[in-house]
């Protein structure tokens, strides 16, 4: 049942972790009825999702519109398919239009666009995410509107020095409603990243951004960031989050660290078996 | 020996000494209309003073942002504003808006009809600081992107009127800015600048005019000269770029016995182009010739020399079409 959603004083971690696996089983459902895709960096960011739209964010399903919601921003867009899961886990989207992923006329794309409902942006030209979300921080404070901006974007991302104009931009106005999410993986499209991009955390320290680095895979160490941070004011926020693509399927962790993952027919029901597994010892 | 031209200021008025001007008329309109207009918000990449919008800084301190050196960030701050309801003008140079933002125009405005307004200063030759600094292909590069409106004005009429009318506009614009002391060339008691529509603004026949931007002033003058010299030439003004207004400029041209475009702008991919695509598709048979900028880089020089030398004059514009 769709209902409003704001973050908790005492976040329940246990229903939190059932999300997370709630969120990596459609993203598998997904991924096997469309064969492919970018099921390694779903996993990977699935805990982090799972926070947002079941703890973190101030948003109502049901009025995706309402002018005081918080905004998250998925810059990366072939992401979308734990976007999709989040939506439907959180009742934005029903839960069987996920079949639809990828195919032909669906809203569900393989990389968002911004007619699905719930989506803030397009996402998938990197490096266009955080600096929207700059502008957005900057209209809700013209306006007086408390709410928050969330900007997830990427290590590989960072390598377009438009992520940079816009931390600049951030730092400059003081917008401490801003919160960059960065889900280093380790990927891109060429494979492991190609340019070393540390110290990641040193360089949003830098450019005066209050900074946090944890294990993205950790729902307490996520949950506990936040909330550090959403007392925190005077400066924009960032959260380096150490993320395992695959996370979730033991095979899909260990396989060649590939940005765009193949997994052969006959494989997907060992893969789900696997997980089921996994999730079940918690 | 004659005394040579010097480069001057990066963007230098737009007055030719012969027309009554008026002074910043984008930067004064947009005052006037922010007045009514909260949601208006101004934004520059450290080129407020070169673009006329200091004048709305003075006025809206609280609604105006210099986001620094950073072209791609100030079209993306730009969309974020205008998601949370804000109407943004934002202001570069023409050749940083295209050359240095275009996939964020594409993406982060046109693809979603996002509503921002981009305001490009030094458009074509109207500076002597060379290829940097020379938008001569941006007309081009825009009319490409499906969903964007791209505007050429002419005078300070027809920017005080493109302001208010692309404000009224709910979508994103481009569009060219003449800055400093701009002339006056269409009536403001009679002109209406409609977003796409094309308008007759001299009848004739022989020499059929089809001119966009600050080119319009020098072809009306040419038209003029002309006609002391006993050829008739009719002047049809197009200053929106796209949508293209291709019916009106069908029947003008199927009216006229040959066909000559004027634009501050390569011959090729801009209003030339349009016109020669337009008079195919609608069977129109006229003979054509194009006046433009050549397809090079510009060197650097006064902008008067380097006008004369490249055809943009309306000495030059009577001279190519007596030639032909």
């Amino acid at each position: 049942m769709a209902r409003p959603n704001s973050p908790s004083d005492t976040p329940d971690l246990a229903a939190l972790a059932r999300r997370a696996a709630n969120l990596r089983r459609h993203m598998l459902a997904m991924a096997r009825g469309q064969g492919s895709g970018y099921i390694g960096q779903g996993l990977g960011i699935a805990d982090l999702l799972a926070v947002l739209y079941f703890h973190e964010l101030r948003y109502d399903p049901a009025n995706l519109a309402w002018a005081g919601r918080d905004r998250f921003l998925l810059s990366t867009g072939h992401y979308s398919i734990a976007l999709w899961a989040a939506f439907a886990e959180c009742g934005i989207l029903p839960v069987e239009e996920l079949s639809t992923y990828g195919a032909d006329d669906s809203r569900l794309e393989m990389s968002t666009l911004d007619t699905t409902p719930g989506v803030e942006i397009i996402g998938g030209s990197l490096g266009h995410g955080l600096g929207q979300g700059v502008g957005m921080a900057l209209g809700l404070r013209m306006d007086g509107i408390e709410a928050r901006v969330f900007v997830e974007l990427s290590d590989g991302e960072m390598q377009e020095g438009a992520t940079w104009e816009a931390a600049m931009a951030a730092s400059h106005f003081g917008l401490d409603h801003l919160v960059a999410l960065i889900d280093c993986n380790g990927i891109q499209a060429d494979g492991p990243v190609v340019l070393d991009m540390e110290p990641v955390a040193d360089k949003w320290r830098a450019f005066g951004f209050e900074t946090r680095e944890i294990d993205g895979n950790d729902l307490g160490a996520i949950l506990a960031a936040l909330a550090e941070l959403r007392a925190r004011t005077g400066r924009p926020k960032a959260i380096v989050l150490r993320t395992k693509p695959g996370r979730g399927v033991p095979t899909l962790e260990a396989r060649e660290r590939a940005h765009f993952v193949r997994v052969d027919p006959g494989e997907w029901d060992a893969l789900v078996a696997e997980f089921e597994r996994e999730a079940a010892h918690g | 020996m004659a005394e040579r031209g010097r480069t001057l200021a990066m963007g230098e008025d737009e007055a030719t000494g012969a027309r009554d001007t008026v002074e910043a008329p984008f930067g004064r309109a947009l005052v006037a209309i922010a007045r009514q207009r909260p949601e208006i918000v101004g934004l520059t990449a450290d080129l407020g003073k070169y673009t006329d919008i200091l004048p709305f800084r003075d006025a809206y301190p609280d609604r105006f942002l210099n986001i620094g050196m950073a072209e791609q960030n100030l079209v993306a701050i730009a969309a974020g504003l205008a998601r949370t309801g804000k109407l943004p003008f934002a202001t570069t140079y023409g050749v940083f808006a295209t050359r240095r933002a275009y996939d964020y125009i594409a993406i982060a405005l046109a693809h979603s009809g996002v509503n921002v307004k981009i305001v490009a200063g030094l458009p074509g030759l109207t500076t002597g600081y060379g290829g940097t600094h020379q938008a001569i292909e941006d007309l081009a590069l825009m009319r490409m992107i499906p969903g964007l409106v791209v505007i050429d004005p002419c005078d300070a009429t027809e920017i005080a009127q493109a302001t208010a009318a692309i404000a009224d506009y709910d979508g994103p614009v481009y569009m060219r800015l003449l800055r400093g002391k701009v002339p006056v060339v269409l009536d403001p008691a009679r002109y209406r600048f409609e977003i796409g529509k094309a308008q007759q603004v001299r009848e004739g026949g022989a020499i059929g005019f089809i001119s966009t931007g600050m080119m319009t002033e020098r072809t009306l003058d040419a038209a003029a000269e002309l006609e002391r010299r006993g050829v008739s030439a009719g002047v049809l003004h197009v200053p929106t770029i796209k949508p293209f207004d291709a019916a009106t400029v069908a029947a003008f041209a199927a009216e006229v016995d040959r066909v000559v475009t004027v634009e501050n702008h390569v011959v090729a991919g801009g209003l030339a182009s349009l016109v020669a695509e337009t008079l195919f598709e609608h069977g129109v048979s006229k003979p054509l010739q194009r006046i433009g900028l050549p397809d090079r880089f510009i060197e650097c020089g006064s902008v008067p020399t380097l006008q004369a030398r490249y055809g943009l004059t309306t000495a030059a514009i009577v001279a190519t079409v007596i030639a032909a």
